[in-house]
């Protein structure tokens, strides 16, 4: 008991969980903002790979990192787009186009970096994002080591969270946003264009998972290969109800799972030899399901979430 | 043919010209012309299905028309025609609109719904304290109270008008469109919106005001512009009109009004012991109600919607078991409560929203027909659809319940609502049910689809059904019912004869109100 309680007060630890959640704090928010304009866009865990992907790829062929982040954002948003066409004008299945999105991006990714890399065995690397202390804060006992010795994404991310939460509260876009995702009439009724918003709100939100997906080749890993995403996406759409759809809480839930997820690692090592291994990385889910569980069953859904808006259509 | 009121001078507001829309082979506006001047309540009456709302949809832009052109008065007066298909023109000019349906988001502030789309989208932040300080000196011109900062979603659908009139109003609004907006009030609210329309049209505001309803266009309208078959057959001056002129225009033929008899009821049917019982949604809706009906007896009950109606509904047709209290159908005390057992016990339902709960919108007619007796003898044969009998039958009741727009191949979705109602009508009563439970049964019907209801429930009467009336329209109620009852936060009040009844007690009771002291006003 003692050994766990030195585990969870070490500012490894906590280091290690807010690393974790980062990508997920990219996701969770690119989702929750397609989500509040009306759609679901289960292409995320497609459009993790492609963001992971490009953004790689960009660097190792010469590219600055932060290009490498911007190529990533673009081609989110390029498959944001194509979700969005189907599903906002065409009005199709948000479920199934979404899952082609998923299917079609993974795709795509892996098939492009095969072109380019026909015969590799083991992954070609880059020279990956460095922490950066944040001078003062980062001296800090506990704190400093655990919160502000962070590659830039990590920071971007926590900036993110909060100027999303910022647009969505108090700015007239982000009422514009949330209206959509309530009662889309009332958004026509107004006289703004309910697709132009919600085509917006999932390019936007693809382009943060993207993001999120890069993080992975470029901040935390220093290479891709296949199946990295390994269900970060479909972690963020459960992560999105348990949010109820709020960033802050987003933020929270997050840190909740990065948490479980470094005590996992670190539990597999300490008493890894007594119980087979799949236990412990098994153990963040479960523990997301039972907290998706107690948080969200008064989830308040957005009231239009998933329904298509045909202009001119009565509901 | 269109003759202006004489004593009306003021400039015109708007100007309509020619416009015709189609759907396909329907012609939904046939060269419709009409003024709007300034200060006015102009009524538009007509049928559903006579083209007011088509008009309308036009008018603010959700349609382009295919013919003819809209003209509206700039702020000094002159007339300047309206860029056609956009909503975002059409409030710029100063039309808003007040939709049947509201267009109001439940999980938003008022304050939020009112303030939506006002604003730059790229502006940093919401000018929320300027927008309040507007509208309360807007509330108080107006006389529009409600809460800005409550969730839309708590509002009673009274409040909710208030605020789409409000969102209107702070759009700046000089012409506001009122798409049937008594469907979903009491006669006291209906009563206060009259009030404040006639005090906003003091300040040089034109009001369209779209009804089926003759009273209240009597009652609020200064002139009367009937529509009949998507054209404009009649304009008229409201004090010169009448109840029987203006629905004969309505309609085209003078309206047969249904025949009522008076004869003793037979021994009790359905009889209720101080029910309690949640709505479907599982809440405990329904407080206490104690009621018996006899054979060829038609109990009313009226109430505002959410007061706990809903729950009864349920029960009586077996979704959801009471808490507390008894059901006896024919002298025998039900003790199972699934809709099946009910049915099973000679109930009939009527449901509230046909849509919904009434009918499979994508299934065929015969279908639709087959399902509520699907497991009879004459709807299959070892467990295989007998298709051709239940063609056969549809097709009589097609017949018999005179449901236009479609034969038994049809799906149901694509009839009009009063022709869906007659083919749960014609699934109901031809069972020929010991009860009827009939809820809000011809909520958004024409005057011809009406009487038709009407009498059927009538013939049902006569034939010795115990009918249970739920209505909205309180003259529906009064003049159906034997006897009424009003639902108020769950608890339904003492039943009266319908003769000792009027729509004012009923509204005072439906408010919550002892109705014995009067019939003031």
């Amino acid at each position: 008991m003692s050994e766990l309680f030195d585990m969870l007060t070490a500012a490894a630890f906590w280091a290690a969980a807010i690393r974790i959640a980062t990508p997920l704090i990219f996701g969770t928010l690119g989702e929750l903002i397609c989500e509040r304009a009306g759609v679901l866009n289960l292409g995320i865990e497609g459009i993790f790979t492609a963001g992971a992907m490009s953004g790689w790829m960009t660097v190792y062929f010469g590219g600055d990192l932060w290009l490498g982040v911007l190529v990533a954002a673009l081609v989110g948003a390029g498959f944001g787009l194509l979700h969005a066409i189907l599903t906002v004008p065409l009005g199709l299945s948000q479920h199934v186009t979404g899952l082609g999105i998923t299917l079609l991006a993974t795709s795509a990714s892996y098939f492009t970096y095969r072109i380019a890399f026909p015969n590799v065995s083991s992954p070609p690397r880059i020279e990956p994002f460095q922490p950066i202390s944040i001078p003062g804060l980062s001296d800090i006992p506990f704190i400093g080591p655990a919160l502000f010795q962070q590659t830039p994404l990590t920071y971007f991310a926590v900036l993110l969270v909060v100027m999303v939460a910022y647009v969505m509260a108090r700015t007239p876009l982000g009422l514009a946003i949330r209206a959509s995702g309530e009662n889309p009439a009332a958004v026509d009724a107004q006289g703004l264009s309910v697709y132009g918003l919600r085509i917006g709100a999932v390019m936007a939100g693809s382009a943060l998972m993207a993001i999120g997906g890069a993080f992975l080749t470029l901040s935390a890993f220093n290479a891709f290969f296949f199946e990295m995403i390994a269900g970060r996406g479909w972690i963020c759409i459960a992560l999105v109800v348990f949010a109820s759809w709020m960033p802050g809480k987003a933020l929270l839930g997050a840190l909740l799972f990065g948490a479980f997820d470094a005590l996992q690692v670190r539990l597999q090592q300490t008493v890894g030899g007594a119980i087979p291994y799949q236990i412990f990385l098994m153990l963040p889910y479960l523990l997301s399901i039972l907290a998706l569980v107690m948080m969200s069953r008064r989830a308040a859904y957005p009231n239009a979430l998933m329904i298509p808006f045909i202009k001119g259509q009565r509901s | 043919m269109p003759e202006l009121p004489a004593h009306n001078h003021a400039p015109f507001a708007l100007s309509i010209a020619g416009v015709t829309k189609r759907f396909g082979p329907l012609v939904a506006n046939d060269a419709i012309s009409l003024d709007l001047r300034r200060g006015e309540i102009l009524a538009l009456l007509g049928e559903n299905g006579a083209g007011k709302t088509t008009l309308m949809s036009v008018l603010f832009g959700h349609y382009l028309a295919d013919e003819g052109a809209i003209f509206v008065a700039d702020g000094e007066g002159s007339l300047a025609p309206l860029p056609p298909g956009s909503p975002k023109a059409a409030l710029a000019a100063g039309i808003g609109m007040v939709h049947q349906h509201f267009t109001l988001a439940d999980n938003l502030s008022v304050l939020d719904n009112i303030t939506l789309g006002t604003e730059s989208l790229w502006q940093f932040w919401k000018n929320d304290r300027t927008a309040m300080a507007r509208l309360k000196e807007l509330q108080r011109t107006s006389g529009l109270h409600v809460d800005l900062d409550a969730r839309v979603g708590r509002l009673s659908v009274g409040e909710r008008q208030r605020v789409e009139i409000l969102k209107a109003l702070y759009r700046g609004a000089r012409i506001l469109i009122l798409d049937e907006p008594t469907a979903v009030l009491t006669p006291q609210e209906s009563d206060a919106l009259f009030a404040t329309l006639k005090r906003l049209t003091a300040t040089g505001l034109s009001v369209i005001f779209i009804s089926h309803k003759l009273n209240e266009v009597l009652a609020v309208a200064d002139r009367v512009a009937v529509l009949r078959g998507g054209r404009k057959v009649a304009e008229i001056d409201a004090k010169s009109a009448n109840r029987a002129l203006l629905a004969e225009t309505m309609v085209g033929t003078a309206v047969q009004p249904s025949v009522r008899r008076a004869h003793e009821p037979g021994a009790t049917i359905i009889e209720l012991k101080d029910v309690r019982a949640p709505d479907p949604r599982g809440r405990q809706a329904l407080e206490s109600a104690s009621f018996a009906i006899r054979a060829g007896e038609i109990l009313g009950i009226a109430g505002v919607a959410g007061n706990g109606q809903s729950a009864l509904a349920a029960l009586v047709c077996g979704l959801v078991a009471p808490t507390e209290g008894s059901v006896s159908i024919q002298g025998e005390t039900v003790s199972r409560f699934s809709p099946r057992d009910l049915m099973q016990s000679g109930i009939g339902r009527i449901p509230e929203d046909r849509h919904h709960d009434g009918v499979v919108g994508t299934m065929k007619l015969w279908e639709n027909l087959a399902l509520e007796d699907i497991r009879s003898s004459e709807c299959q044969q070892a467990g295989l659809l007998r298709r051709g009998a239940l063609k056969d039958r549809a097709r009589a009741a097609i017949k018999t319940f005179d449901v236009r727009g479609g034969g038994p191949e049809t799906e149901a979705r694509l009839l009009s609502g009063g022709n869906m109602q007659k083919v749960i009508l014609a699934r109901v009563l031809d069972r020929e049910p010991r009860v009827i439970l009939a809820n809000q049964p011809t909520r958004g019907l024409d005057v011809g689809a009406v009487s038709f209801v009407h009498q059927r429930l009538l013939d049902a009467r006569a034939k010795g059904a115990a009918i249970l009336l739920m209505s909205e329209d309180l003259d529906e109620l009064l003049a159906l019912s034997d006897r009424v009852g009003v639902m108020y936060r769950g608890t339904l009040s003492t039943i009266r004869p319908a003769g000792e009844m009027t729509v004012r007690r009923l509204g005072l009771l439906m408010a919550g109100q002892n109705a014995d002291l009067g019939d003031a006003a």
